[in-house]
């Protein structure tokens, strides 16, 4: 299925928000996920169901003001 | 030092982490103010370099503690959303909220602020409220649960220092016991200064450390500022007069005319 990975079209297998995370690479590193502009808490990762389409948002600390 | 949540804070330094040279400077502008609250922000995440990752280790370093922001957020959703995200990441229930309602003069929009920091005392956070210096609003946010506020001395990054002087001075008698921080705006040294002579509690600062000649060499010279502001605050200053009042004794003074 497609859907939007940090604003970028992405086509995916996984079924799940903690299979994409394994699929696209993040591993072990520190981010925090949002899904249809919905916060995603990590334990919630693996039961949140991916859909065609879908928005997912992954954020990391960054520099900030 | 009236305290943040509970928190005592060693000094009265709020520095962001944005906009430095490199990451070497930016941690030797930590070490030479001493600064005790370190910014931070969130944002999308590359799979491939990981910058956020790397930064992430370089904050832990420093042995600050960290304030997260909702820098970018336009609407309450976006704010609360991302207030949730940096407190998973973080590990802090303090957020420094912002809701941005003018584009030119990243003006706060104080309905929507007013309503995120609802939202987000009630989940439990602990707000850092970005506002202006609007006695109504500032209100408005103690009653929903704030109990620090942080008013601008001036739009964000412009380096203007204390731009409403009476507005900050009203805000700062009318709520003695809340803890309050200047928060943008600041552009030297001796506006920071001048926000601690004015009784204010800390001053959160960035550009003009960032963006200086020299980063490391201003943020201590912010740091000295402060210091000295809070001593000159402790000390109880004089009212200011119109008019001279001779400070070497008359008495006794020679008749040479």
């Amino acid at each position: 299925m497609r859907l939007q990975l940090n604003g970028e079209p992405v086509d995916t297998e996984a079924a799940t928000l903690q299979a994409l995370l394994l699929e696209r690479d993040y591993g072990d590193a520190v981010v925090a996920t949002a899904v249809n502009g919905r916060f995603v808490p990590g334990p919630a990762r693996a039961d949140l169901k991916l859909n065609p389409g879908d928005l997912i948002e992954v954020l990391a600390p960054m520099q900030g003001g | 030092m009236r305290s943040f949540y509970g928190t005592t804070l060693p000094n009265a330094l709020m520095l962001g982490t944005a906009q430095y040279p490199s990451p070497a400077i930016l941690a030797e502008a930590f070490k030479r103010s001493q600064a005790a609250v370190a910014t931070v922000s969130l944002r999308r995440e590359s799979s491939h370099d990981r910058a956020g990752q790397d930064f992430w280790g370089l904050i832990r370093d420093l042995g600050v503690r960290v304030l997260p922001n909702t820098a970018g957020c336009h609407t309450v959703k976006e704010a609360v959303t991302t207030a949730h995200m940096a407190r998973e990441i973080f590990g802090t229930k303090w957020i420094k909220l912002e809701v941005i309602g003018d584009e030119d003069t990243l003006q706060p929009d104080v309905f929507g602020l007013v309503e995120a920091a609802r939202i987000l005392t009630e989940d439990g956070f602990q707000v850092f409220p970005y506002t202006t210096e609007d006695l109504v609003v500032a209100g408005k946010l103690l009653t929903v649960g704030c109990e620090v506020l942080m008013p601008w001395g001036a739009p964000i990054g412009s380096g203007l220092g204390l731009n409403n002087l009476f507005g900050l001075r009203a805000i700062r008698a009318h709520f003695p016991e809340v803890p309050l921080v200047i928060d943008a705006g600041i552009g030297l040294p001796s506006h920071a200064a001048r926000a601690m002579e004015l009784g204010f509690d800390a001053v959160l600062l960035n550009t003009a450390v960032a963006k200086a000649g020299d980063p490391a060499g201003m943020a201590e010279a912010f740091a000295l500022a402060l210091r000295a502001g809070q001593l000159a605050a402790d000390a109880d200053p004089m009212e200011p007069r119109d008019m001279a009042s001779p400070s070497t004794p008359l008495i006794g003074q020679a008749f040479l005319s």
